[in-house]
């Protein structure tokens, strides 16, 4: 039993729960709770890109194209035409899903850096059209989003999104980690490794790369829907070439393979701009250079680098002892 | 009826002929063995019978199904597993995931029910962890249950392969080169292995230079030269051969041999090296 | 033809020329490593953003020029010094993140050094357009075209007839046939870096006239730089100068005849729907993997 709850599944998610429940203790005022839900947003989004560039070993530069597509989704659907923003959800993660089946299946024949291009001009292409059509995006200067409501509960204020992008957080990280453990999530890692190897096993690594291609793109659009509606307001700059940077850097922070790398690169380059922010004009270079710094000292990641160096303690202790012994 | 049936099999590269015009039929329950000297066209054939290349011509039949032109999952599908001369093991799992992914097949679930970690998925996945458990012993490898592949020697990489490779419940498996690269010892032990694949049904087609091993336990044997067929035959037949002992087997084969298995050795080692 | 169809393939060719010349900075640094560096387009913002503050100083362009240049190549040294070099074994998608980090340290630290705003360049030689069929060219465009035909025959020379430029391509082809033969191939890695930093900077110097050069001009044209590399097939030299010339002509026209809204991403269609056929661009090695 006691091996059960310190598994890396069933542990990991314990921990992750009771973090997010004892935070609100050290949370002093609504802008911590704000830093907490964009943390929590990210985490989503992060979560799922990592199932494709960790696990599945398939690198997206335009994942903020999706995140972008559900956030502008959800604000026309609900904000112009007045649709329930459930339903609005609904619909916007359905059309990027969709989306993304019908581009991926080309886009995902290409390896490495070819396949590094075509997601980056996917979307740019996005971010194109998002940022040009201001009949219905309002261009550059972005677009205002009704709040959340279902039925007549009105989701409003920081401390309840804390709530609910905790959950959702939970749910995410929990859905990941069955999918990783499910025949489905091997294949994928298998197919990372070896694609010819996967196949003459029965695997058809086209299929299960364009499954979870689709599977991030959701997970970046009902992340980018919620927060839509959380912050009110929606620019392209949440769907540059920047923003894709920013979520990609995020998943190899955190240890690329690693569900709750994920989380804890997102809450660390989340809150690391806002801790720079006081002195802004260096944030730029500071977070460059902590991007550089990172990829050459931690090359797996704070995570997994972290757990390696745990468990060589371990056994370096269990060593002594059985030669005191 | 023969399990497998080749007819009229060619692939060119550019100009060049890897494979050509060729015809064979496997009896089912055999050990059928393929030699020839380097760059005689193993390999490709290998890859051709599994879909990793796409033939220039000809048919592949595996009993009634027609193969030809499929991608690799749908070989895998009809019952044809491999093994690979450069090791194609997932090193990001496992050892014993590497197995499970072999019964990739006979697990597929639906999305949802990976997602959601149904009840049925969790006891699906307990069977899959214990008959994957159960194939690592079978080939002799119960002392790696808990390595993580990439902390495993060559030689037991090797028989990971065929463990993940029968996980597949293939009819057909193709072993290249099993050999290559084992110590003396466990290239002996190989021998009973295949010995014992052919006692669980499962119908193998050995790739090999190792000249003891082929001898001591095909039952049929294919010699290649160029891409093409010199002469085929049972084991016995082709031994006597004129035509083959003077190509192949005679002066050639000794230096040949001996050269091939240390080059082998010193990849062997080279790959230990750089872990 | 009309004359605003060649004025279009003017504008079209001189755009073209630029990312072509960014496009042989990823090839020349991703032949002799691998390595995609997309911090190229922050080589181009120095070479302009330098001549533009040594110019203010009072230097002529025949000095500012060569200094701008030879600050843009120290920038690219140092880059793979200290990090690209470090991380010599990462992965792929570990050594973008780094090249990226570096693109954005060079950028904050080029915001911190000069500033946010946009700055002109004057012409090298006077700003009156030249009449041609009916369109007309700016004499810095001129400029933009010659310098560059200058620099590929320059390139084809160097890569074909001298040591070093045959020992770079030979790194290229195998890295380690070309260590076992003598070749120091970290060296090589270098001095690519070196080289593409300062093509980069020739690139930006030669279009600060024309667009006006700011702290984050890189961003743009390293993607499209990028872009061109990868649609003429990455690693081909001639493959990049098409692919650039292409994209510029290609883009100009599409802005001209089509939406110039739109100008910009009609860049990223056409690599899409190019990669959908040739998934290794136009020049690019087509092959097989060996199992």
């Amino acid at each position: 039993m006691l091996a059960h709850l310190a598994s890396p599944r069933t542990g990991g998610l314990l921990a992750l729960a009771a973090v997010i429940a004892l935070l609100p203790l050290v949370l002093r005022n609504s802008y911590f709770y704000d830093v907490a839900v964009l943390v929590g947003l990210n985490a989503i989004v992060c979560i799922g890109l990592n199932l494709l560039i960790g696990y599945a070993g398939q690198i997206s530069l335009g994942h903020a194209g999706f995140f972008g597509l559900g956030a502008y989704g959800s604000a026309i659907l609900a904000s112009r035409y007045g649709w329930p923003p459930l339903a609005a959800l609904l619909a916007t993660t359905f059309a990027v899903a969709l989306l993304a089946f019908i581009v991926g299946r080309p886009i995902l024949r290409l390896r490495g850096h070819y396949l590094a291009m075509a997601t980056l001009g996917l979307g740019v292409i996005i971010f194109m059209v998002i940022s040009t059509e201001d009949k219905f995006t309002g261009g550059p200067d972005g677009i205002s989003v009704v709040p959340f409501r279902i039925g007549g509960f009105v989701l409003q204020g920081e401390r309840i999104w804390y709530w609910v992008v905790g959950a959702l957080l939970l749910v995410a990280v929990w859905l990941a980690l069955n999918l990783i453990e499910s025949p489905t999530g091997r294949a994928l890692r298998a197919l990372h490794s070896s694609e010819v190897g996967a196949e003459v096993v029965g695997i058809n690594a086209a299929e299960h790369k364009l499954m979870v291609f689709v599977i991030s793109a959701v997970f970046a659009s009902v992340a980018g829907s919620l927060g839509a509606h959380y912050s009110g307001f929606v620019t392209p700059a949440k769907v540059a070439f920047l923003h894709s940077i920013e979520l990609v850097t995020m998943v190899v922070f955190g240890g690329l393979a690693s569900t709750f790398g994920a989380v804890v690169g997102a809450a660390v380059l989340t809150t690391l701009p806002q801790l720079l922010a006081t002195f802004e004009d260096y944030e730029m270079m500071v977070f460059g250079a902590v991007m550089i710094g990172t990829m050459i000292f931690l090359p797996r990641g704070v995570v997994p680098s972290l757990a390696r160096l745990f468990r060589s303690h371990r056994s370096a202790d269990a060593d002594n002892k059985a030669n005191k012994a | 009826m023969s399990l497998l049936r080749v007819e009229g099999l060619g692939k060119k590269f550019g100009g060049v002929n890897a494979v050509e015009d060729l015809s064979f039929e496997i009896p089912p329950g055999e050990v059928y063995s393929i030699i020839g000297p380097n760059g005689a066209g193993k390999t490709s054939l290998l890859n051709l019978l599994t879909g990793v290349y796409k033939p220039s011509s000809g048919r592949i039949m595996l009993q009634e199904h027609d193969l030809t032109g499929h991608p690799p999952y749908a070989y895998a599908r009809q019952g044809i597993a491999r093994t690979f001369q450069n090791l194609q093991v997932f090193f990001n799992m496992s050892a014993l995931e590497n197995v499970m992914v072999g019964r990739y097949m006979h697990e597929r679930c639906g999305l949802m029910s990976a997602l959601l970690r149904l009840p049925r998925q969790a006891r699906a996945d307990r069977a899959c962890r214990e008959e994957a458990a159960e194939l690592m012993r079978y080939v002799g490898l119960q002392a790696y249950l808990s390595s993580a592949a990439d902390a495993m020697p060559y030689g037991a990489l090797k028989r990971l392969e065929i463990a993940r490779a029968l996980a597949t419940r293939p009819k057909l498996m193709l072993l290249d080169e099993p050999a290559a690269g084992l110590n003396p010892t466990e290239a002996l032990e190989l021998d009973d292995l295949i010995g014992r694949l052919t006692e669980r049904g499962v119908t193998v087609v050995l790739v090999e230079h190792n000249m003891r091993l082929v001898m001591g336990v095909s039952d049929h044997i294919l010699v290649l030269d160029y891409g093409r067929k010199l002469a085929e035959g049972p084991a016995q037949e082709v031994r006597n051969n004129p035509k083959v002992i003077e190509a192949y087997l005679g002066s050639a084969v000794s230096s040949e041999t001996s050269y091939r298995e240390e080059i082998a050795q010193v990849v062997a080692v080279a790959v230990e090296m750089h872990r | 033809m009309s004359p605003q169809f060649v004025q279009y393939l003017l504008t079209g060719l001189t755009v073209g020329a630029i990312y072509a010349l960014v496009a042989l900075g990823f090839s020349i640094i991703f032949n002799a490593s691998h390595v995609i560096n997309f911090a190229q387009g922050e080589f181009v913002m120095i070479g302009g953003m330098a001549t533009v503050s040594l110019v203010a100083v009072g230097l002529p362009y025949l000095l500012a020029i060569p200094l701008a240049i030879a600050t843009a190549a120290l920038v690219g040294l140092a880059l793979e010094k200290f990090a690209v070099e470090p991380a010599r074994d990462a992965s792929v998608v570990t050594l973008i993140i780094i090249t990226i980090g570096a693109s954005m340290f060079l950028r904050g630290l080029a915001m911190l050094v000069w500033d946010k705003n946009l700055h002109a360049l004057k012409p090298i030689t006077g700003d009156k357009p030249i009449a041609i069929a009916g369109a007309t060219i700016l004499p810095q465009s001129v400029w933009v075209l010659g310098v560059t035909l200058a620099i590929v025959v320059a390139l084809s020379w160097f890569f074909g007839r001298t040591l070093l430029g045959k020992a770079m391509l030979a790194t290229s082809h195998n890295r380690l046939a070309a260590q076992l033969v003598g070749i120091n191939v970290r060296m090589v890695l270098f001095l690519s870096f070196g080289l593409s930093a300062a093509l980069g900077a020739i690139a930006g110097i030669l279009i600060a006239p024309i667009t006006t050069t700011s702290y984050d001009v890189g961003v743009m044209l390293g993607l499209k730089g990028f872009a061109a590399a990868i649609l003429g097939g990455l690693g081909s030299g001639i493959g990049a100068v098409i692919g650039g010339l292409v994209l510029g002509i290609v883009e100009t026209m599409s802005a001209g005849y089509l939406s110039s809204a739109y100008k910009d991403a009609i860049a990223f269609v056409i690599i899409l729907v190019v990669l959908f056929f040739l998934p290794s661009g136009l020049f690019g090695k087509r092959g097989g993997e060996r199992v």
